[in-house]
């Protein structure tokens, strides 16, 4: 007995080890490898990046970007600005439900709207912070207002903030919606396992279905990005995000694999802490403009391109990459000049500053910290690095226990969202402290107006003031890398680094 | 052997009581403020404020720990931060998990360190002894992650035989349970073989050169019996202590190997915690741990009874 049960479960295993062996799943579930696990699937909740790729595929938005960053109709078709830019009227998509078969109206953008407001812990509120009230004109027309004009509004509600959840089932489930979320996306909840994976299902009612063609999709994080393309190659997966960079070369070279990307509306920077607390003073950096000025002529961005990115990123000096059409052509990347910056260290009196640069522990970041040391050698600056857990890290920002920290911001599809909060006058997330009444006017201005020309000068200006004053030293923008499966087509690069999974095929 | 079980269990609240502090304590001092970790790329303040309020993070730190050790002691191991659901379910989804890995990978390493162990004992200082050895030193320093990977691109990348990564649950597939478990227990329970090889040689080693062994071969029994009967339940010992140290450090999770494969157990879940400073989730994880590792010490002393006579005073 004991040896026939010990023959079978022999047998077992080799079968189990049998080529073939593994099922192979149907041609109509989609396999996705993210980065992380994400955390709660609630659009007002939520806060991480592999969140929002969930959300592309579980939540519809008022409106979308196009790959070149204009704004396009999805839940909504059209939409216009008041006279005086202080309204924002949307016409919505008639004939859409919701997951659970609720209808998708004006009293539900109102809803969702008013959701992201107030509820307790809304990562969105100051987001919307702009908007006062909502109007519900009739059921398909919706109107936002805000107390003064502010043209990045519309931008806001082609992410999260514009998202809309079922009203029916955000009530009923209220801080627990994220349990079972409830949208008017393409694929509708089926199941989570924490760490494991997130299950998705076609929704029948969604209002572009025919250009659908998964039944399932299934989501699954491998944090280990060596990991995730093992499980690409071995065909447990379709496709995968954030592929590194130093791997791209061997994807374009399988021929079974293919590479997708395209460069990021956010940035890798060095911020500088110039008054957000009394190190500014005591800093070599945070005192004197000439030694900025020296720091940034020391490094040669193409080289760090190089080194740390594999050439894949692509070098800036601005908050938008250089081919972006929000990009002030006035304000060029200046080249690296080691005399330069050595005439300036001279002139400012201090031939060999210090600079204690704060760098998460991520391997980019540290990376990029190494390659600064070595180049900012050569022109004088003794560069000491401390690398530092990333949550650790933020809490230092804040609180401006920092003289340089090296941060990634991931981008906002309007300038306005890599450009206000971080070098208005108080800002929550203006970490170097700069406080400068004429910049905070251009700001302001570039916000009363929807004009794009007007806004450009208003950015231009900005541009000046900023890249003088060096609160940052914007570096690079990085390069989102996709490696998918060649059964794969219709997959198309977005600069926000999202999925749009319709016109997607597998097969 | 009742008054002995007796007493140790009645340790066993007052030593949980202490580690529930120290975990509690411990954790305050971890540099980093979760709420500002919460709080999402655009850290607006209202946000902030209304996260501290809500996780009483703004309350002193021993009002903090009765609120959370009074809903303990009631089941309720308080909420994740990061994913919103509360720290009881995500215990109970990674348990089994963590169980299952935890024993494939102990009978794994009994399998191979077991045998390995008694048989370079019984042929000390000959060919198989070396063998072993090597194989032993081998197991111990090569590194998880490395011979995870390894196996991956060799069984899942180039023979497509094993899944690379990822879990699926025994009740749902027990086939696929197998398959998708076979390399991580494999890569945990050979760096534990390799220990156990170890000790399992140099305990029957001492055993075999006692003299009650002399007085079994020479009243002449057989050396299956000498072996079986007298040698081995003695050198059991310090090999049961290891084993339930082992068992119990597997039990607090393997984070590489679960990184690596995928497989969604408490290492993972620690991991992510301690980096995202969610305080519930490392408390309900560690407090969860501690209770094994004391239950488990327990059952090594009840063993010893078992198997050593001597010890049954």
């Amino acid at each position: 007995m004991f040896r026939h049960a010990t023959y079978a479960a022999f047998a077992a295993l080799i079968m189990a080890a049998t080529p073939g062996a593994i099922s192979s799943a149907s041609a109509q579930t989609l396999k996705f490898g993210l980065a992380e696990d994400p955390d709660a699937l609630d659009p007002t909740l939520a806060r991480t990046f592999v969140g929002r790729v969930v959300f592309s595929a579980l939540c519809d938005k008022l409106v979308d970007i196009s790959p070149d960053l204009k704004v396009v109709p999805q839940l909504a078709t059209e939409w216009s600005w008041s006279a005086d830019n202080k309204s924002l009227t949307f016409k919505l998509r008639p004939g859409v439900t919701f997951h659970d078969g609720e209808k998708f109206d004006a009293e539900a953008v109102k809803y969702n709207i008013e959701r992201h407001k107030t509820m307790q812990g809304s990562q969105r509120r100051g987001e919307l912070s702009a908007v006062t009230s909502v109007d519900v004109v009739d059921p398909l027309t919706v109107k936002l207002n805000t107390a003064a004009p502010f043209a990045p509004l519309l931008a806001t509600l082609t992410d999260r903030a514009g998202m809309m959840i079922s009203p029916k089932a955000g009530k009923a489930l209220a801080d627990k919606f994220a349990t079972a979320p409830v949208c008017a996306g393409p694929f509708k909840f089926v199941e989570r396992v924490a760490q494991d994976r997130i299950v998705l299902e076609k929704f029948d009612g969604y209002w572009n279905k025919a250009n659908i063609h998964f039944q399932r999709i299934e989501f699954r994080p491998f944090t280990d990005a060596t990991v995730r393309l093992a499980n690409l190659r071995s065909g447990q997966l379709d496709i995968l995000e954030r592929l590194a960079a130093t791997d791209a070369p061997g994807v374009q070279k399988d021929a079974k694999l293919k590479l997708g990307s395209i460069t990021e509306i956010g940035y890798y920077g060095i911020t500088i802490n110039i008054g957000k607390s009394d190190k500014a003073k005591t800093s070599a950096l945070g005192s004197s403009q000439k030694i900025r000025e020296a720091f940034e002529l020391s490094l040669d961005r193409n080289g760090i391109n190089k080194v740390v990115f594999d050439g894949l990123a692509t070098p800036g000096n601005q908050w938008v990459a250089p081919n972006s059409p929000y990009y002030a052509k006035s304000s060029p990347i200046p080249k690296r000049d080691v005399a330069k910056a050595k005439a300036l260290l001279k002139e400012a009196g201090n031939p060999n500053p210090v600079v204690n640069l704060v760098t998460p522990t991520t391997t980019d970041a540290r990376n990029i910290a190494q390659v600064v040391q070595a180049m900012a050698k050569e022109a004088g600056f003794d560069v000491r690095i401390q690398a530092t857990e990333f949550a650790t890290s933020l809490n230092m920002a804040d609180k401006g226990d920092f003289e340089a920290y090296i941060l990634a911001w991931s981008g906002r599809p309007d300038p306005d969202g890599n450009l206000y909060s971080f070098h208005g006058c108080k800002q929550p997330l203006n970490y170097s402290g700069l406080c400068n009444p004429a910049l905070d006017e251009v700001l302001n201005d570039s916000r009363l107006t929807t004009d794009m020309a007007q806004r450009q000068a208003a950015w231009n200006k900005a541009a000046a003031i900023v890249l003088a004053e060096r609160p940052i030293i914007y570096l690079l923008h990085r390069k989102w890398l996709w490696a998918y499966g060649n059964k794969l087509s219709g997959f198309k690069e977005y600069p926000d680094g999202l999925i749009r999974f319709t016109g997607m095929k597998l097969g | 052997m009742t008054r002995f079980l007796f007493r140790r269990l009645a340790i066993l609240l007052p030593t949980l009581l202490f580690v529930s502090i120290i975990i509690f304590g411990l954790q305050q001092l971890l540099p980093g403020d979760p709420a500002i970790a919460m709080a999402g790329e655009e850290r607006d303040p209202e946000t902030i404020a209304q996260i501290r309020e809500k996780y009483n993070l703004n309350k002193p730190i021993h009002e903090r720990y009765l609120l959370w050790i009074g809903g303990v002691l009631q089941g309720d191991f308080g909420e994740s931060i990061r994913i919103q659901l509360p720290v009881s379910q995500l215990l109970v989804e990674k348990l089994p998990v963590t169980i299952e890995l935890a024993i494939l990978s102990m009978l794994v390493a009994l399998g191979i360190g077991l045998p390995a162990g008694m048989i370079s004992a019984l042929y000390n200082g000959r060919w198989p002894d070396y063998v072993a050895n090597v194989v032993g030193l081998w197991g111990l320093s090569t590194p998880n992650f490395w011979l995870g990977i390894m196996m991956i691109l060799l069984f899942s990348v180039e023979l497509g035989w094993l899944p690379a990564s990822g879990y699926v649950s025994p009740l749902e597939d027990p086939l696929g349970n197998i398959e998708a478990m076979i390399m991580p227990a494999f890569v945990l329970g050979t760096g534990i073989a390799a220990v156990m090889m170890r000790h399992t040689r140099s305990a029957m080693l001492q055993v075999l050169s006692s003299d009650y062994i002399r007085t079994a071969r020479a009243k002449g029994l057989r050396e299956k019996v000498v072996i079986g009967k007298h040698a081995l339940r003695n050198a059991a010992v310090p090999v049961i202590t290891l084993g339930a140290l082992e068992f119990g450090q597997l039990l607090s999770g393997a984070v590489l190997t679960e990184q690596i494969f995928s497989i969604p157990g408490f290492g993972k879940l620690i991991v992510d915690a301690v980096f995202n400073r969610d305080y519930a989730v490392v408390q309900g994880v560690v407090l969860c741990t501690a209770t094994a590792y004391i239950v488990l010490n327990l059952l090594a002393d009840i063993a010893y009874f078992l198997v050593n006579p001597r010890l049954r005073a």
